[in-house]
C-alpha cells in the first residue's frame, strides 16, 4: 500500500464533508488524514485527503468521488511536486529543571512555544509528517502530557493554480 | 416572468414544467402544504397508493416503461423511510426517478421532531444525489436540478428533501431557474481514438462476442446494436437488465449470461477472446469467480459510467459514453475498416452449444404444473408486445429465461438490488406510463405477499394489470439453494400453501380484482386467454405449481461460470469445440 494525497475541491454547501467521508468509508478505503477549509474563493471549499491503496483501487475511489455532484476537481498531488505540511499542538512536562533541554529542541526543530506554565510548555510545531515524527520522539522522555495534530494540507509547486478553471465553471453557473 | 405564490405551489409548478404527468404518494404531516396545490393541478394526476414502497416501485416500472423520469411523494419520517428499498432498487439499476418528500419545519430539524427522519443522510449511498431544501426560492431550481440529475448521464434515483416551513412560506417563481451544477458534467460523447482501437481489435478478433446490458436499453441503441451485429456478424449476449435489447428470435443471440444463464451465452463469454461490453457492469451474477471469468478475453467495455470501466474486470480499451454513440461511432469504424472478422469456427462451436445445450425443464408425472410452462404459455399466447414486470426469485430467472423478448425494454425486473414485492407495484406503474400496452406482472407467492396491497389502487384507479402469481408454495430460490447447498433442510422457506392463507382468489376479488385459478397444464392456456379477455380490472391468476421445480442451469454463487451446470451433478461438455 502507498500513500497518496488528493486535493479536491468542492462546493461549499452543507453536507459535502459528510458525502465524501461517507463514500470512502461504504467503499472500503481508510482515510488516513482529512483537512478541509475554505479558499480563495467562497463559494469553494478544499479538502486535502491521505488515504493509503493500491494504484487501482485508487482510480476507483477517484472516479467514484468524480461522481458526487458537490465535486469539482480532484487532483493527486505527488509528494516532490508539492509542499505538504501537517500542523501539531504538543504540551510537554518542563519544569524548571528541564525546560532549557526543551526549548533547545524547540529551536533545532524550528518550532515554537506557545504557552507556557509552571510545569508545562505548549508548543507549535508544522512540517512534513516526518518531521513531526521525529520531534515527537525527541520529546517523549520529558513526557507528553497532551497532543493534537491536523489534518495534512497541500499544494503543488509551481505558478499553477487547480482552482482556475473550477472558478471559471462556478461562474458560468452563478 | 415572476410570480409570488407559496413553496407547494412552485413545487407543483415546476413538476408542471418539467413535464410531470403522474405522481405516485401517500400524504402525511410534512408533505401536506404540497398536497393541497396538488389538488388542484390539471397536468398532474397523483396516484394514492397503499405504502410507499408501492409509490417508488410504480414509479420505477413507469420510469422503465416509459423512458421519463417516475416520480414518487411521501412524507417525513416513516413515509420518507419506507422510500428507501425502491431508492436502492433504484440506485443499482440505473432507474430514473424523483422522490419528494416533506421534512419537519426547518427550526425542528435536528430536535428528533414527531416524523422527523434525516432522509438525506439515510440515502446518501444509495441516491445519484440528493437535496435538503429550506428556502422556498430554492424549490423550483432544485426540482429542475434533480430531474436533470436524474435523467442525465448513468440515470438514477435522486430525493428532493423539503421542509414544511419552505412549502408553507411565499416565494417568487420564475421559469425557467437557472441550474447550479459546476460539479456534474456527464460525458456521452465516445474518444474517437478508443472507438478506432475497438474497431481494430474486432477485426483481429476470432472469437468475439457483444456482452449487452442495460445501458443500451437505457440509451434506446437496439436499432444501432442490430446494425452493429449484423454488420460484424458477432455473437450477442443479453443480460437480465438487457432482455429484449437484441430480439430473443435472432440467429445471432445466445441468449442470457450468467448464474442462470444458457450454456451457449455462458460459453460465449467463457470462450471468446474479445468481449464487447456494452452498458454492462461486470456484474459478480454475471462473471461468476471474477478469475477465472472469460480467461482469454480481451475487454472493450463501453459505459456512460467512467467508474464502471475497470472496475471488477480490467478493461484494454476502455470507452466513456453513451450506448448510442459509442456504437453509432462503431459501426462508421467498422465501416470504414472495411475488414470482415472470420468468425466461422467460432460459430461452428457456439451453434454447437445452442443445439446441444438448449434451455430446458422438467415436467412432472403426477400430472402438476411445470412453472417454465406457465411462462412458455404466456409467451406464446401474449405475445412480444406487452410489458412483462416480475419480481425476485425462481419466477424471475423462468421468465427471463421461457419468455421471448423481441423489443427493448419489455421485461421490467429487479436486477442489481433483487427486491422481492418489486412486481405488483412496478407493473402497475408501467400500465399507467404505457396505458394502451398489456402489462403482466410475474410474481412468486412470496414476493407477491409483499405488495399485493397495490392491487387496491390498481382497482380503484382503473389499472387494468394481469397478474400471474406462479405459486409453489415456498421462498423458491431459497429453497433452491437448500435443496441444493444445505442438504434439503428447508429452514424458513414454507409459506404452506397447502392451506391456502391466504387464498389469492379471493384475496383478489376483495381486492375488486378478478381471481382465478390453475392448477394442470391442460388448464393453462384457457385461462390465460380468459385473463387476457379482461380488460376493465386486474386479473391474478393462481398458477399453483410444483415445488421442486428448480432453475437451471446453474453457476453456484463464487464458483466459475465454466463449472455450470445443465441440471443437478451435470455439467456440459465443452471439448466438443475440438469436433
Amino acid at each position: 500500500m502507498s500513500r497518496h494525497t488528493l486535493s479536491v475541491l468542492v462546493e461549499n454547501k452543507p453536507g459535502v464533508l459528510a458525502r465524501v467521508s461517507a463514500l470512502f468509508s461504504r467503499r472500503g478505503f481508510n482515510i488516513d488524514s482529512l483537512a478541509v477549509g475554505p479558499t480563495e474563493h467562497n463559494d469553494i471549499s478544499r479538502m486535502t485527503i491521505v488515504v493509503s491503496v493500491e494504484e487501482l483501487p485508487l482510480e476507483q475511489v477517484t472516479k467514484q468521488l468524480n461522481k458526487l455532484v458537490n465535486v469539482l476537481k480532484i487532483v493527486e498531488l505527488d509528494p516532490s511536486q508539492s509542499v505538504q505540511r501537517e500542523l501539531t499542538l504538543i504540551k510537554v512536562k518542563a519544569d524548571s529543571e528541564s525546560r532549557s533541554h526543551v526549548l533547545e529542541l524547540v529551536q533545532l526543530f524550528r518550532a515554537r512555544c506557545v504557552d507556557v506554565a509552571a510545569d508545562a510548555v505548549t508548543i507549535e510545531v508544522t512540517g512534513t509528517p516526518d518531521k513531526l515524527d521525529a520531534f515527537v520522539k525527541v520529546l517523549e522522555p520529558f513526557g507528553i502530557k497532551e497532543l493534537v495534530q491536523s489534518g495534512m494540507v497541500a499544494v503543488g509547486r509551481g505558478a499553477r493554480s487547480i482552482t482556475d478553471r473550477s472558478l471559471r465553471a462556478l461562474d458560468r453557473t452563478a | 416572468m415572476t410570480e409570488r405564490m407559496t413553496g407547494a405551489q412552485a413545487l407543483v409548478r415546476a413538476l408542471e414544467h418539467v413535464g410531470v404527468d403522474t405522481v405516485f404518494g401517500i400524504p402525511g404531516g410534512a408533505i401536506l402544504p404540497a398536497y393541497d396545490p396538488l389538488y388542484d393541478s390539471v397536468k398532474v394526476r397523483h396516484v394514492l397508493v397503499r405504502h410507499e414502497q408501492g409509490a417508488g416501485h410504480a414509479a420505477e416500472g413507469y420510469a422503465q416503461a416509459t423512458g421519463k423520469v417516475g416520480v414518487c411523494m411521501a412524507t417525513s419520517g416513516p413515509g420518507a423511510t419506507n422510500l428507501v428499498t425502491p431508492l436502492a432498487d433504484a440506485f443499482m439499476d440505473s432507474v430514473p426517478i424523483v422522490a419528494i418528500t416533506g421534512q419537519v419545519a426547518s427550526p425542528m430539524i435536528g430536535t428528533d421532531a414527531f416524523q422527523e427522519a434525516d432522509i438525506s443522510g439515510i440515502t446518501m449511498p444509495i441516491t445519484k444525489h440528493n437535496f435538503l431544501v429550506t428556502d422556498p426560492g430554492d424549490i423550483a431550481r432544485t426540482i429542475m436540478e434533480a430531474f436533470h440529475i436524474a435523467s442525465t448521464g448513468r440515470p438514477g434515483p435522486v430525493l428532493v428533501d423539503i421542509s414544511k416551513d419552505a412549502l408553507q412560506a411565499e416565494t417568487v417563481f420564475s421559469w425557467p431557474p437557472v441550474m447550479q451544477l459546476p460539479g456534474y458534467r456527464p460525458v456521452t460523447r465516445p474518444h474517437s481514438k478508443q472507438i478506432r482501437e475497438a474497431a481494430k481489435l474486432i477485426a483481429e478478433a476470432r472469437r468475439p462476442v457483444l456482452y449487452v446490458g442495460g445501458g443500451v436499453h437505457k440509451a434506446h441503441a437496439s436499432a444501432e446494436l442490430l446494425q452493429l451485429a449484423e454488420l460484424t456478424n458477432i455473437p450477442v449476449v443479453t443480460t437480465l437488465m438487457a432482455r429484449g435489447a437484441f430480439p430473443d428470435g435472432h440467429p445471432q443471440h445466445m441468449g442470457m449470461p450468467g448464474m442462470h444463464g444458457t450454456v451457449s451465452a455462458v460459453g460465449a463469454l467463457q470462450k471468446s477472446d474479445l468481449i464487447i461490453g456494452l452498458g454492462v457492469r461486470f456484474d459478480d451474477r454475471v462473471t461468476g469467480d471474477l478469475s477465472t471469468f472469460a480467461p482469454y478475453a480481451k475487454i472493450v467495455h463501453a459505459d456512460i459510467d467512467p467508474a464502471e470501466i475497470s472496475k471488477n474486470r480490467h478493461a484494454d480499451v476502455p470507452i466513456v459514453g453513451d450506448c448510442k454513440e459509442v456504437l453509432t461511432d462503431l459501426i462508421a469504424a467498422v465501416q470504414a475498416g472495411g475488414q470482415k472478422g472470420d468468425y466461422d469456427e467460432w460459430w461452428r462451436l457456439l451453434n454447437g452449444y445452442k443445439r446441444t445445450y438448449p434451455l430446458g425443464y422438467e415436467q412432472f408425472e403426477d400430472g402438476s404444473l411445470a412453472p417454465q410452462y406457465v411462462m412458455e404459455r404466456l409467451s406464446a399466447l401474449v405475445g412480444p408486445d406487452a410489458y412483462y414486470v416480475a419480481g425476485v426469485g425462481q419466477h424471475q430467472m423462468w421468465a427471463s429465461q421461457f419468455i421471448n423478448y423481441e423489443n427493448p425494454g419489455t421485461f421490467i425486473n429487479s436486477g442489481g438490488a433483487g427486491t422481492m414485492g418489486f412486481a405488483v407495484p412496478a407493473a402497475m406503474g408501467a400500465k399507467m406510463g404505457r396505458p394502451e400496452s398489456t402489462v403482466w406482472a410475474i410474481d412468486g407467492d412470496g414476493c407477491f405477499q409483499m405488495t399485493n396491497q397495490e392491487l387496491a389502487t390498481c382497482a380503484l384507479e382503473g389499472v387494468p394489470i394481469k397478474v400471474a402469481v406462479i405459486n409453489n408454495g415456498n421462498l423458491g430460490m431459497v429453497r433452491q439453494w437448500q435443496t441444493l447447498f444445505y442438504d434439503k433442510r428447508y429452514s424458513n422457506t414454507d409459506l404452506q400453501a397447502t392451506r391456502r392463507i391466504p387464498d389469492f382468489v379471493k384475496l383478489a376479488d376483495a381486492y375488486g380484482c378478478v381471481g382465478l385459478r390453475c392448477e394442470r397444464p391442460e388448464d393453462v392456456d384457457a385461462v390465460i386467454k380468459k385473463a387476457m379477455e379482461i380488460n376493465d380490472v386486474p386479473v391474478v391468476i393462481d398458477f399453483v405449481v410444483h415445488q421442486d421445480a428448480m432453475v437451471w442451469p446453474m453457476v453456484a454463487a463464487g464458483t466459475s461460470n465454466d463449472d455450470i451446470k445443465i441440471a443437478r451433478d451435470m455439467a456440459p461438455k465443452w471439448e466438443n469445440e475440438d469436433e
